[in-house]
């Protein structure tokens, strides 16, 4: 479903090999498959449009044609433009004044009690003493929400007693900021429809009162094609300073954070990662524009393995594939541990390169060709997995009863077994070969 | 590693009972604003205004009105694929059927869309065997935990007799904004303090359902990203302990979506279906400006039905999800 564009635009390669120069038509192909690819990410329409008009306006005029993959190229051009339009100058939070206010507005459920805290952790890393308001006088708990997580992070959280206005809760909380020497006040607010006027009404009196130094408007990655509309009904009525982007740790491209640079020129603050009070990340405009065109994020691939890895086990099974000792133990073992991260067709599509081969991989766990070689592993004794030239005709027939496959399976994983156990050898020679070579032969048959 | 904090050992399942509704003490009304959103446009008066003035009326459907068909679609969160397979449809009913003006063309665009809706089952909503188990899933912020409140003040205006269970034992103080739903609806709420097992609590909330011989149990869980494994697997423990304790239970494992998300809400909805089969959609947060189409494709790649909206905050914000209403505000 999701395929990067990379891959969409290998098409445009083939047909260009051989050619020349670039026609007017195969760049509307081209243009088409990025057009798709946008609005797969959920970047609005219009700034779609408009992007895409950028795009050819440089891709014509640019000297395309020298490259040796012209696909890559329209990449290339693509992720620059993408940088240059999430980018500019890396927003700092301005906390001159004392207290420095910092209000958390968006919808419901976007993340602003969350990202509040974990602000607060940031802050106070650097040196800050920040001071959490609660000023959600409307959800259940949410006032409880703030002042548990202060108690986990150790930091003093500000609540009136039920009933409150939410003005009269922050006004309060800028006096005690100041009686207590906080140099940072975080002010938590309700979460709010950019169309319910009265609640909207209700911020401006806030920024009127305690006035913010920054206003940061809190977006979900997975917001779809409302978000330019959310964000400048937010902007128009309240002096927004940044935004800070959550749930990235999930599996959303983030077109959210295009569409609304695009359209209102608000600088990404942070990124929102994780449940834990210290995911709050620096934004990166070239990890985000690599994401958005699906163009694979290593780190997140690197991060996922990190979690679901037994250290000790791969650590033990690179030793042994260095020291070309590589067993179908380890094999075993290696598929395990692919399990345990989850889908492995979007685990491979965070990997560069890897697109292709994630359908063809996760059609292989969906077809239960994963399942077959394991039983196959399974079905053989101990020697046998350490040492599978032992494997000869009478073995593999048994094998193949025991796993409930064919004599021809249990041939082919051997012999792809063997290439494996040849690519590694070059691996450990240090000579790189082709990512994914012999997995995929393994699983795409 | 963003795997929970189990360090709060379970305690005795802890079950908070009210008689009588009490007045809300822990929270205020919000101010009062007009209404807005799908709630607005539940009545069907044939289709969009914004589709008319698309489309026009009789005048001829061009190319150029598609492609505005194909922009609205697509700024509703359709979707590219579905909103092309949309239109493609629609052309070819409406130049089978001999039409050509505008208003052929939309009337073949809502029967596309309708029909569409209409193949994975009607919206209505039985809760079959008591005690029926309500599983209530999705990623973070969608409103879970507020759905879970609105659906037990449908089934309790209904007659029904009902409980909550407070599953989500990871979010800072969900125990208690559910503990507080529970209060206001004078229902009980099952609950062990926070950072206990999830299937216990479940497992308890089934018992308790069993011996009181309630009519329905309404499970609400943590958020969690699809993607994470780790948390998945805890979700399908949680579906594995109620199905062990009360076979073909939970009857309803429900996918509640955000009619703000994007694309994202397939990934979700492939996600939470292979670990835990989902069997309808609660489309919330519909009193916005976002359209939520979406659902659409949702419901079609599942295959099962939208069955509520989430037309606001007040505890009566609920719909039976209607899909003339639905088509209507796509385009509104």
């Amino acid at each position: 479903m999701f395929e990067s564009l990379s891959t969409r635009l290998q098409g445009i390669t083939e047909r260009l090999r051989g050619k020349a120069r670039i026609s007017e038509a195969d760049l509307d192909v081209a243009l088409r498959e990025i057009r798709l690819a946008l609005l797969e990410a959920d970047v609005n329409f219009r700034v779609v449009k408009h992007f895409v008009a950028l795009i050819r306006e440089r891709a014509v005029g640019a000297d395309l044609l020298t490259g040796l993959n012209p696909g890559q190229q329209i990449v290339k051009i693509v992720h620059e433009e993408l940088v240059e339009v999430l980018g500019g100058a890396r927003h700092h939070l301005a906390l001159d004044a004392s207290p420095a206010v910092l209000m958390m507005v968006g919808l419901q459920g976007s993340g602003k009690t969350t990202s509040a805290a974990k602000l607060a952790v940031r802050l106070r890393k650097e040196g800050k003493r920040p001071l959490l308001v609660a000023a959600d006088v409307y959800r259940p708990a949410a006032v409880d929400q703030l002042v548990q997580l202060g108690d986990q992070i150790g930091v003093e959280v500000h609540t009136r007693p039920v009933g409150t206005p939410a003005l009269e809760v922050a006004r309060s909380g800028l006096d005690v900021a100041r009686q207590r020497g906080a140099d940072v006040m975080i002010l938590d607010t309700a979460g709010r429809l950019h169309v319910d006027e009265p609640m909207m009404d209700e911020l401006v009196r806030i920024v009127g009162s305690v006035t913010p130094s920054e206003t940061l408007l809190v977006v979900d990655a997975m917001t779809g094609q409302e978000s330019v509309k959310v964000a400048e009904a937010f902007h128009a009525r309240l002096p927004v300073t940044g935004l800070i982007l959550t749930k990235m740790d999930g599996d959303a491209r983030g077109g959210a954070a295009l569409s609304i640079r695009a359209a209102t020129g608000l600088p990404i603050a942070f990124l929102g990662t994780g449940e834990r009070t210290d995911g709050l990340e620096v934004f990166h405009p070239d990890r985000l524009a690599q994401r958005i065109l699906g163009m694979g994020d290593i780190l997140s691939f690197v991060e996922r393995v990190q979690e679901s890895v037994d250290q000790a086990e791969a650590e033990a099974a690179a030793t042994r594939m260095m020291e070309n000792r590589f067993t179908l133990e380890d094999f075993r073992t290696q598929l395990n541990q692919i399990k345990k991260m989850g889908p492995i067709g979007q685990l491979l599509q965070m990997v560069p390169g890897a697109g292709e081969m994630a359908g063809a991989a996760q059609e292989a766990v969906d077809s239960g060709q994963m399942r077959r070689i394991e039983a196959i592993i399974d079905s053989m004794t101990p020697d046998e997995r350490r040492r599978p030239d032992v494997i000869k005709a009478s073995r593999r027939r048994r094998i193949a009863v025991g796993s409930g496959t064919s004599t021809a399976d249990v041939n082919r994983l051997l012999k792809q077994f063997v290439e494996m156990q040849k690519m590694m050898k070059m691996f450990s020679g240090g000579k790189m070969p082709r990512m994914g070579g012999g997995l995929g032969a393994l699983l795409g048959r | 590693m963003f795997w929970r904090r189990r360090d709060a050992p379970p305690e005795d399942a802890e079950i908070v009972e009210r008689a009588d509704p009490v007045p809300a003490l822990t929270t205020m009304a919000r101010p009062s604003r007009e209404p807005r959103g799908m709630g607005l446009r539940a009545r069907p008066s044939g289709f969009g205004a914004r589709l008319r003035s698309i489309l026009g009326a009789g005048e001829p459907a061009t190319e150029a009105t598609w492609d505005d068909v194909t922009e609205a679609l697509i700024g509703a969160d359709v979707g590219a694929p579905t909103t092309l397979e949309l239109v493609d449809a629609a052309r070819s009913q409406m130049e089978a059927a001999g039409g050509r003006t505008g208003e052929d063309a939309r009337r073949a665009l809502a029967t596309v869309i309708r029909d569409r809706l209409a193949g994975v089952g009607s919206g209505g909503f039985e809760l079959g065997t008591a005690p029926a188990v309500i599983l209530f899933v999705g990623v973070n912020g969608t409103g879970k935990t507020t759905s879970i409140a609105k659906l037990a003040a449908r089934l309790l205006a209904e007659g029904h007799t009902v409980a909550l269970a407070a599953a989500d034992t990871f979010r800072a103080a969900a125990v208690e904004q559910l503990r507080i739903w529970g209060e206001q609806l004078g229902v009980a709420v099952i609950a062990q303090r926070a950072g206990a097992d999830p299937g216990a609590v479940a497992f308890d909330a089934v018992e308790a359902a069993i011996s009181r011989g309630l009519d329905a149990v309404l499970v609400d869980t943590a958020g969690r990203l699809q993607n994470k494994q780790q948390l998945m697997d805890e979700l399908a423990k949680i579906h594995r302990v109620i199905e062990k304790r009360l076979p073909g239970q939970p009857r309803h494992v429900l996918l509640v979506l955000d009619a703000t998300t994007g694309q994202n809400g397939l990934l979700q909805a492939e996600g939470f279906s292979r670990e835990v089969g989902v069997t309808g959609i609660v489309l919330t947060k519909l009193d916005g400006t976002a359209k939520g189409g979406v659902a659409l494709a949702v419901a079609e790649r599942l295959g099962v039905p939208i069955l509520f909206a989430g037309i606001g905050e007040e505890i009566d914000a609920l719909a039976p999800f209607d899909p003339e209403a639905f088509v209507e505000w796509l385009f509104a």
